[in-house]
């Protein structure tokens, strides 16, 4: 279409025309439709040579297309599932994906190609007009219609037998609650399960990469360590779920850089333990600035000063990060004095 | 068709495959349906090819996805990796990371077809994006394809939450962090948000429910639904024929272009090998979520850089530069920096998908339309899908708010204090710039209706004065330039009637003509160049 489009350009009976009308009585519509354009022939139309090279390049296409499923189904067989080969400019990959992909897009390009140069080339390119029909219904249609259904609904009764009507209302409004009912058991009630984590009185901090007890002179100022409750182990069961909760990372501070009173209490010589799920909606935070004494969460930036009470200090994060109090057992041992002080994770309904 | 045509056969019979058809036409009737459907019309046009990008797509997910079904555990009992892959060997993993890791490395051609069902994931749902702005830039929307918009919409809709659902099933670190974030936006639902969380995941999160759950949604429920939205859209194209460009011999009544058999069939079909060649291209050479550098999901670990996949980008940017507002109260939090982001998405959406009921309703345009409009003879329309398209690409921004940060080391405050004053104000300067970008283009047309197209020709006149020759239009041209309408705004009567007394108007009324004149009312449009304005000027001296 577009191509057709150009070459009228050059030829300019609208001039003529318009000159034409400007001189007689009654002026034409200058701008009116002159019809769809002269089918114009192509050059297979005209040249039979051109034609039969047409038809050899879409049968190479389909040729190559062919050629390239053999290669599919030999690279299928010959090729190694972990043999990684150099590609330039893609680098290392494997070589199987990158064969059986490459002559896939050729097998199945090839095909497309051919078709469409064959429907472009040589297949009959005179447009067709068509003409379109009213959607709507004529009036005797639509009249047939409405009494029909009035014929339905009288002989039906459904006006008249109202009882038979509404108890039909009722079964029907009545009966998917079962369905609802089903759904109850998909989970449990919420009960105070977001309250708690596996934090208690006495529990020693673990070092997540060890798995061994933390003590204070392990905490360096500056560093940024991630623990979780003695006791837990990634082969327990619930053991994604306690995670979830329990995670817990520790910085050392210097006190007199502890900005927030309760936050310095609950803290073991600077060192100050706060829950690792954000509190915006529950990625962990992992970025520790030492500087600042900010953490950030990866997901959506919110920034935190556990220097003050873990305030927010940035972000969309909507309060504080939870923190735990600590201290130090008889043995030398960091240890909660006690599950968090209130929910750990995103702010919920319940969460008061 | 017919193979088995040899002379012997020939003579007592009919051909095999007239005797199918036959057979079929007895059983089925098709021949009532291939008199008017064998022959008909396509009007061609470049942009009309995009939905058709949008079902092929479509189709080669159906074909993959159904693939990797039958390697793919959708479960997420624990275990621990003795697969081939060293670097994952000894990890702990669900059976659904494990599963996507044998698929990678173990399944011969396992990887292609994941690639191809991720890349097609993205183009479907990009296609489907960049069809719904030709509809809506083209008017494309009007009576009577109002319903055919919506069952696209819904089809966008359901295609970004397939897609959510779909690149969560790895159970990888990323998409595990994608799920807990769709934990907590539960969570901030007021009163039942605890309740839908834990329904959803089967008890608290993570959980060992939500991966399968995710699993049956995202290969049963999701695509059962928009399998037959997709028939449907495409019965309704083929009932209401294509639209057009207006151009010559192409009326509202009438449909011009090449035969469903065989130009139409050649190109459709030859197209849909062109769709799944270059996404097996892209397959081949371009790694798409490479899950076995991310690792597996624990509730305690992340990466930097966390991403949604594009389409859920915007929404993303809504959650990050929104306040952290939390208000307590007797008791309960309402979380109101996660919800309102959460209730602003869907809003966003629907802003673009009930547009064309807004816009009939204020026009009053009841009539059907079959020829489409050039986006700058709509200019409230087109300045309007201008400004969401802002909301959209600035939101879009705020969802990468770190990756461009850290780019282009800009500060992450500021970005997102641009996303927020953008958010509200680059839409409106969009609605403007683009309806004066609008008006100066029909001016445009007009000028060159009246005027004809500049040559590039200088000549220089007897005296001395240099112009610039201009050429008349041809008159298919002129046509094409005038053959819009320019309706009136509606008129709402006088504020009193004959008797002096005041008429009631209701407000919507009036809301409704001041919409109106926004649309056709003055500045709305330059009128377009009239036969007696062209008869002066080319029966005059000359153009200039």
């Amino acid at each position: 279409m577009s191509t057709q489009d150009i070459p009228e350009e050059e030829n300019l009976p609208a001039e003529q025309g318009a000159k034409d009308s400007g001189e007689v009585a009654v002026p034409a519509d200058p701008f009116a439709d002159p019809g769809v354009p002269p089918h114009e022939l192509r050059i297979q139309d005209i040249d039979d040579k051109a034609a039969r090279h047409s038809e050899r390049v879409v049968a190479t296409l389909f040729t190559v297309s062919m050629l390239a499923t053999v290669g599919f189904i030999a690279s299928f067989a010959a090729l190694s599932v972990d043999k990684i080969i150099y590609v330039f400019p893609l680098g290392h990959v494997s070589a199987l994906n990158f064969a059986l992909g490459l002559c896939l897009a050729v097998a199945l390009f090839s095909i497309g190609a051919g078709a469409v140069h064959w429907a472009r080339t040589l297949m009959s390119d005179h447009e067709i007009v068509q003409e379109r029909h009213p959607i709507e219904a004529t009036p005797e249609a639509r009249a047939q219609v409405f009494k029909d259904w009035q014929d339905g609904v009288a002989d039906s009764s459904f006006g008249r037998r109202k009882l038979a009507r509404n108890t039909l209302f009722g079964a029907l409004a009545l009966v998917p609650l079962s369905g609802i009912v089903l759904l109850r058991d998909l989970g449990p009630m919420p009960e105070d399960k977001l309250r708690h984590t596996k934090w208690a009185k006495g529990k020693r901090l673990m070092n997540q990469n060890t798995m061994q007890p933390l003590r204070p002179e392990d905490i360096p100022v500056g560093s940024l360590t991630f623990a979780m409750p003695e006791g837990m182990s990634e082969h327990d069961h619930d053991f994604q779920n306690q995670i979830a909760k329990a995670a817990l990372m520790i910085v050392r501070i210097k006190p007199e850089d502890i900005k927030d009173k309760r936050s310095l209490d609950w803290s073991h010589h600077g060192i100050v333990a706060y829950s690792k799920i954000c509190t915006h909606v529950g990625c962990p935070i992992s970025l520790y600035e030492q500087q600042t004494h900010h953490v950030l969460c990866p997901c959506h930036q919110s920034t935190f000063d556990l220097a003050d009470g873990g305030r927010v200090i940035f972000g969309p994060a909507g309060h504080a990060l939870p923190q735990l109090e600590i201290s130090v057992n008889a043995q030398g041992y960091l240890e909660a004095k006690g599950d968090f002080a209130e929910p750990v994770g995103p702010a919920f309904w319940e969460r008061g | 068709m017919s193979t088995t045509t040899n002379d012997t056969q020939r003579r007592g019979k009919a051909p095999a495959g007239e005797r199918v058809a036959d057979w079929m036409d007895g059983r089925l009737g098709i021949y009532g349906a291939a008199k008017k459907n064998l022959r008909k019309v396509f009007p061609d046009h470049w942009s009309f090819m995009l939905g058709e990008v949008c079902l092929y797509s479509f189709i080669i997910i159906i074909l993959t996805g159904v693939y990797l079904t039958l390697f793919f555990h959708p479960s997420m009992a624990e275990i621990t990796y003795e697969g081939p892959y060293v670097p994952m060997q000894g990890v702990r993993m669900s059976e659904a990371f494990a599963s996507t890791l044998d698929i990678s490395f173990e399944v011969r051609g396992g990887l292609l077809v994941r690639q191809i069902h991720h890349w097609a994931a993205l183009i479907f749902i990009g296609g489907m994006m960049v069809h719904m702005m030709r509809v809506f830039f083209t008017g494309a929307f009007r009576k009577p394809r109002e319903i055919n918009w919506l069952f696209g919409f819904l089809l966008f809709v359901l295609g970004v939450f397939t897609g959510f659902t779909g690149y969560s099933l790895p159970d990888d670190l990323l998409s595990g962090t994608g799920i807990r974030f769709m934990q907590g936006v539960l969570l901030s639902i007021p009163v039942i948000g605890t309740y839908l969380s834990m329904f959803l995941f089967g008890g608290e999160f993570p959980g060992t429910d939500i991966i399968p759950r995710l699993y049956s949604i995202h290969i049963l429920l999701l695509p059962g639904i928009m399998l037959g939205l997709v028939v449907a859209h495409l019965i309704l194209v083929f009932y209401h024929k294509h639209t057009q460009f207006p151009g010559p011999g192409r009326t509202e009544k009438n449909v011009v272009g090449m035969p469903l058999l065989p130009v139409y069939v050649a190109k459709a079909g030859g197209f849909f090998f062109l769709v799944f060649g270059v996404i097996a291209f892209i397959s081949a050479i371009a790694t798409i979520n490479p899950i076995w550098a991310i690792g597996p999901y624990r509730p305690d670990q992340v990466s930097t850089g966390a991403q949604p996949d594009w389409y859920l980008g915007f929404a993303e940017g809504l959650v990050r530069v929104m306040p952290g507002w939390e208000i307590n109260l007797w008791g309960h939090t309402l979380v109101l920096g996660v919800f309102i982001p959460i209730v602003l998405f869907p809003l966003v959406l629907c802003a673009i998908g009930f547009y064309p009921f807004i816009e009939s309703w204020v026009t009053g345009d009841k009539r059907e339309h079959h020829l489409l409009d050039r986006p700058r003879n709509a200019p409230t329309r087109t300045a309007f899908g201008v400004a969401w398209v802002t909301v959209y690409l600035i939101t879009l921004i705020g969802g990468g708010n770190d990756l461009w940060a850290t780019h282009f080391h800009l500060s992450i405050n500021a970005i997102t204090w641009f996303v927020r004053i953008g958010f509200f104000v680059g839409p409106v300067i969009a609605f403007i710039v683009t309806r004066r970008i609008c008006l100066g283009l029909q001016r445009r047309d007009r000028d060159k209706v009246l005027h004809g197209r500049e040559t590039g020709i200088i000549k220089r006149l007897p005296h001395g004065e240099f112009i610039e020759v201009h050429e008349p239009l041809p008159q298919d041209q002129l046509h094409k330039l005038t053959a819009h309408e320019q309706p009136q705004p509606l008129e709402i009567g006088p504020e009193v009637d004959e008797n002096g007394v005041r008429r009631k108007i209701k407000r919507s009324q009036k809301l409704r003509a001041r919409l109106s004149k926004s649309y056709y009312g003055e500045g709305a449009y330059i009128p377009k160049a009239t036969a007696e304005e062209y008869e002066e000027i080319t029966s005059g001296h000359g153009h200039h």
